[in-house]
């Protein structure tokens, strides 16, 4: 037991020693959260676009003041033709177009079907893409109060339109604030990415300046030594969530209307994952470029099929089978029940068991692996 | 070549160091074969793997009217691709714990008298429960039921006036959506060069992250400092077999994105190459930095993967748009390179644009690889000179352990 404290506390000096990690351990996770907090957001509105009014009408008019006022988008230029267009989208100046033809307000006037155009920059980002299912819903909207009018016209008959109202109610997040989406997965982001850099460079370190085997040489089990490697990894990577949630919750506000205890309780299980994982790139890495070109190689796929922007129910079959793998795609659920929905243990339990089992198969794992490559 | 003091040519001390450098990486081929082929490895999966376009949204219907319009109704949303019904519920409290542990997304629910209220042309209400923390896929969700309810109350009120003869009436607005630069509004089309600005980025700044603080670590700095190489020469010698070999795999992923997902080069392929290679030396010149200024492979780990994995990700306007972030944070969008790479990217790849759209991002760029490698210099010129007696300490240090 005293072997392993002062193991322990060796890896502490060791950690405390290089000036430049302490701020990489405890500051860099607040300042990525901080910038990234603020700047992930997906609300689609203000999409830049740009009027090409040919018609010039009142009813023209009336049909762009729609648009303009639906908070949506927002009128970044007046083109003189169609043509004219082009200028706008190649240099990126705007991201939509509407081109209102001649004839658009006589046509409506005459019960005729009147012709617009709406043009989106594909090239993109997503927001272009759903900027265009708003035009077209406001469109939809434009043509529904045109009806009402024509109906106006044969009320005599006793006509009525019909009338149908959706009401939508939103759960957990009214606003729709893409951000409180975002947040909480980044807060899981930075704990895996901490976790796992600092493991996966740990043991392959020793191996590569030649230190493993004068640890090997102590009275230190392997067990002994594993735990004492990563203990203050584990104190290390809860105190960043500590930090972490602090700052999403007090600054960002984020709400968080779970349990906290449950919360890091969690992340602890998480990091089981990310523990092992490293563990195991330690063991497979004969150098340091070699362990941390692995991580990278495990961390790309951790942060794009997690479900952190990219929807999982949209990936391929066989894509949303291999999600099932990715172990923080379970962590997000979780952290996105606990802080969004204040979901309790008895909702997160698949989600608790599922990081369990991959936590500890991973560490097993790469646990016999160091044993074996240790005798 | 500009002839130095000793009669030199500029480049001649260089040479040794490149070729110190090739034959290095030619041992360890495992790390070669990941900076080669990991970037093409990850474009090809997660080109196939991700887009943007919410379709299948899980979906449980409760009809509280069960007649026959209530249920054509409701098949209306179950026949688009954008939802599939997963549950019927018979009460509409079940559709807590469903939205609770993200079993459905949405849960609609017909009132009693739907049918009825329909027919007699009285005003119907139906409801939409959305779970609102996945709040992408539930805004454009939302907006989805929007447009179904609007075109079918826009159906039902045309077929009121059709009874009554009065079918002359045409749906009011044709509007003719297109979509540029990417017709069919495929996600590859946008993602991939997103993509591989990001995968490109990481990988760049990581092969040469380890360069200087390896030989460091291990001691062999010492021998580099008493030989003739000048700092110049270290830092070019240790960029430039990294910028071929990074050209190499960036032009891997251009083919591929042509081949597989159809991504082309509308615009100047020699254009595309200049800001490739100003990109790939800036990024392997911010390796460099970093592995000047840290004092252990972990740390220079750290601070490559701390610069450029989420910071890449999140402000480089590769999913998030840069003018939906708050004013604050824009200005830290213009340090991150990838931003003026990706700008480029898609003008030339998808719009086929000339210099004239982009030449200020090329700037940027130059600026950057031109930073990157000055700076590095100049702090492996300082520390190599005042570093001496520390890394003494360091060596003692090294052996107490």
């Amino acid at each position: 037991m005293r072997t392993i404290l002062t193991f322990i506390r060796k890896e502490f000096l060791q950690l405390r020693r290089d000036r430049r990690m302490l701020p990489i351990l405890f500051i860099a996770p607040i300042v990525q959260l901080l910038l990234l907090g603020y700047a992930v957001d997906l609300d689609v509105r203000d999409v830049p676009a740009v009027v090409c009014d040919l018609d010039r009408t009142a009813a023209s008019r009336e049909f762009l003041a729609m648009y303009f006022h639906s908070g949506y988008f927002t009128e970044k230029g007046r083109a003189e033709t169609p043509g004219d267009v082009d200028r706008f989208l190649d240099h990126g100046l705007a991201s939509m177009a509407f081109i209102i033809p001649r004839g658009f307000g006589n046509d409506l006037a005459a019960g005729r079907t009147a012709r617009v155009q709406l043009i989106a920059d594909g090239s993109e980002s997503q927001s272009a893409t759903v900027g265009l299912n708003y035009a077209s819903l406001i469109a939809a909207r434009f043509s529904e109060r045109v009806l009402a009018e024509a109906f106006e016209k044969v009320k005599a008959l006793g006509l009525r339109p019909v009338r149908l109202q959706t009401e939508v109610r939103v759960w957990y997040n009214p606003e729709l604030r893409s951000r409180y989406f975002l947040v909480p997965g980044i807060l899981g982001l930075v704990l895996m990415v901490m976790t796992l850099m600092l493991t996966s460079m740990a043991i392959v370190r020793e191996k590569e300046m030649g230190t493993l085997e004068q640890l090997i040489v102590t009275p230190l089990k392997a067990r002994e030594l594993i735990l004492g490697k990563l203990l203050p990894f584990v104190v290390i990577g809860l105190i960043d969530v500590i930090l972490v949630v602090g700052v999403a919750t007090l600054l960002i506000r984020v709400p968080l209307r779970g349990s906290v205890p449950l919360l890091l309780a969690l992340a602890l299980v998480f990091m089981l994952t990310t523990l092992g994982l490293g563990l195991f790139v330690s063991t497979i890495s004969r150098n340091q470029q070699q362990a941390m070109l692995t991580a990278v190689f495990f961390m790309i796929p951790m942060i794009l099929l997690s479900g952190f922007v990219f929807p999982i129910e949209n990936m391929p079959r066989l894509f949303q089978a291999v999600t099932y793998a990715i172990p923080i795609r379970y962590f997000f659920t979780v952290i996105r029940g606990i802080f969004l929905k204040g979901v309790g243990l008895p909702e997160l339990w698949d989600e608790t068991a599922a990081m369990l089992a991959f936590g500890l198969g991973i560490f097993i794992l790469s646990v016999l692996r160091f044993r074996k490559r240790l005798e | 070549m500009t002839g130095e003091p000793g009669g030199r040519p500029f480049f001649a001390g260089i040479r040794p160091v490149i070729r110190k450098e090739f034959r290095q990486i030619r041992r360890d081929p495992r790390s070669l074969g990941f900076l080669l082929f990991l970037p093409a490895f990850l474009l090809l999966v997660f080109g196939y793997a991700l887009n943007f376009d919410v379709k299948h949204v899980s979906l449980a219907v409760c009809d509280l009217d069960g007649t026959q319009a209530s249920r054509d109704f409701s098949g209306k949303f179950a026949a688009t691709e954008y939802f599939d019904l997963r549950y019927r519920l018979s009460d509409p409290r079940e559709a807590d714990a469903l939205l609770g542990r993200e079993a459905v997304g949405i849960v609609l629910i017909i009132p009693r008298g739907f049918g009825d209220d329909l027919a007699a042309g009285r005003e119907t209400k139906i409801q939409a429960l959305v779970d609102g923390a996945s709040a992408m896929t539930a805004t454009t969700a939302a907006g989805y039921i929007g447009a179904i309810v609007q075109s079918q109350t826009m159906r039902f009120s045309l077929d009121v006036l059709e009874r009554r003869g009065l079918n002359r009436l045409e749906l009011p607005l044709a509007v003719e959506t297109r979509v540029w630069y990417n017709p069919e509004l495929r996600s590859a089309r946008f993602l991939v060069p997103g993509l591989m600005v990001f995968i490109l980025m990481v990988i760049v700044v990581i092969s040469t992250a380890l360069t200087v603080v390896r030989e460091r670590e291990r001691g062999t700095m010492e021998q580099i400092l008493v030989s003739p190489v000048r700092p110049v020469d270290l830092v070019l010698g240790k960029t430039v077999p990294y910028v071929l070999i990074s050209l190499v795999s960036a032009h891997v992923v251009l083919l591929l994105g042509f081949l597989l997902f159809g991504v082309p080069i509308r615009g100047n392929y020699l254009l595309l190459l200049l800001t490739m290679t100003l990109f790939l030396t800036g990024g392997l010149g911010q390796g460099v930095l970093i592995s000047t200024m840290a004092k252990s492979q972990q740390v220079a780990f750290m601070i490559s993967i701390l610069t450029t994995f989420l910071p890449t990700f999140i402000l480089s306007g590769f999913v998030f748009p840069i003018r939906n972030m708050p004013l604050v944070i824009q200005p830290f969008t213009y340090l991150i390179p990838a931003r003026y790479f990706l700008a480029t990217l898609r003008a030339v790849m998808l719009k086929g644009t000339g210099l004239g759209a982009f030449w200020k991002e090329v700037l940027f760029l130059a600026a950057f690889a031109a930073v990157t490698i000055v700076v590095s210099t100049m702090r492996l010129k300082r520390t190599g000179l005042e570093e001496r007696p520390r890394r003494f300490l360091g060596g003692r240090r090294r052996v107490a352990r």
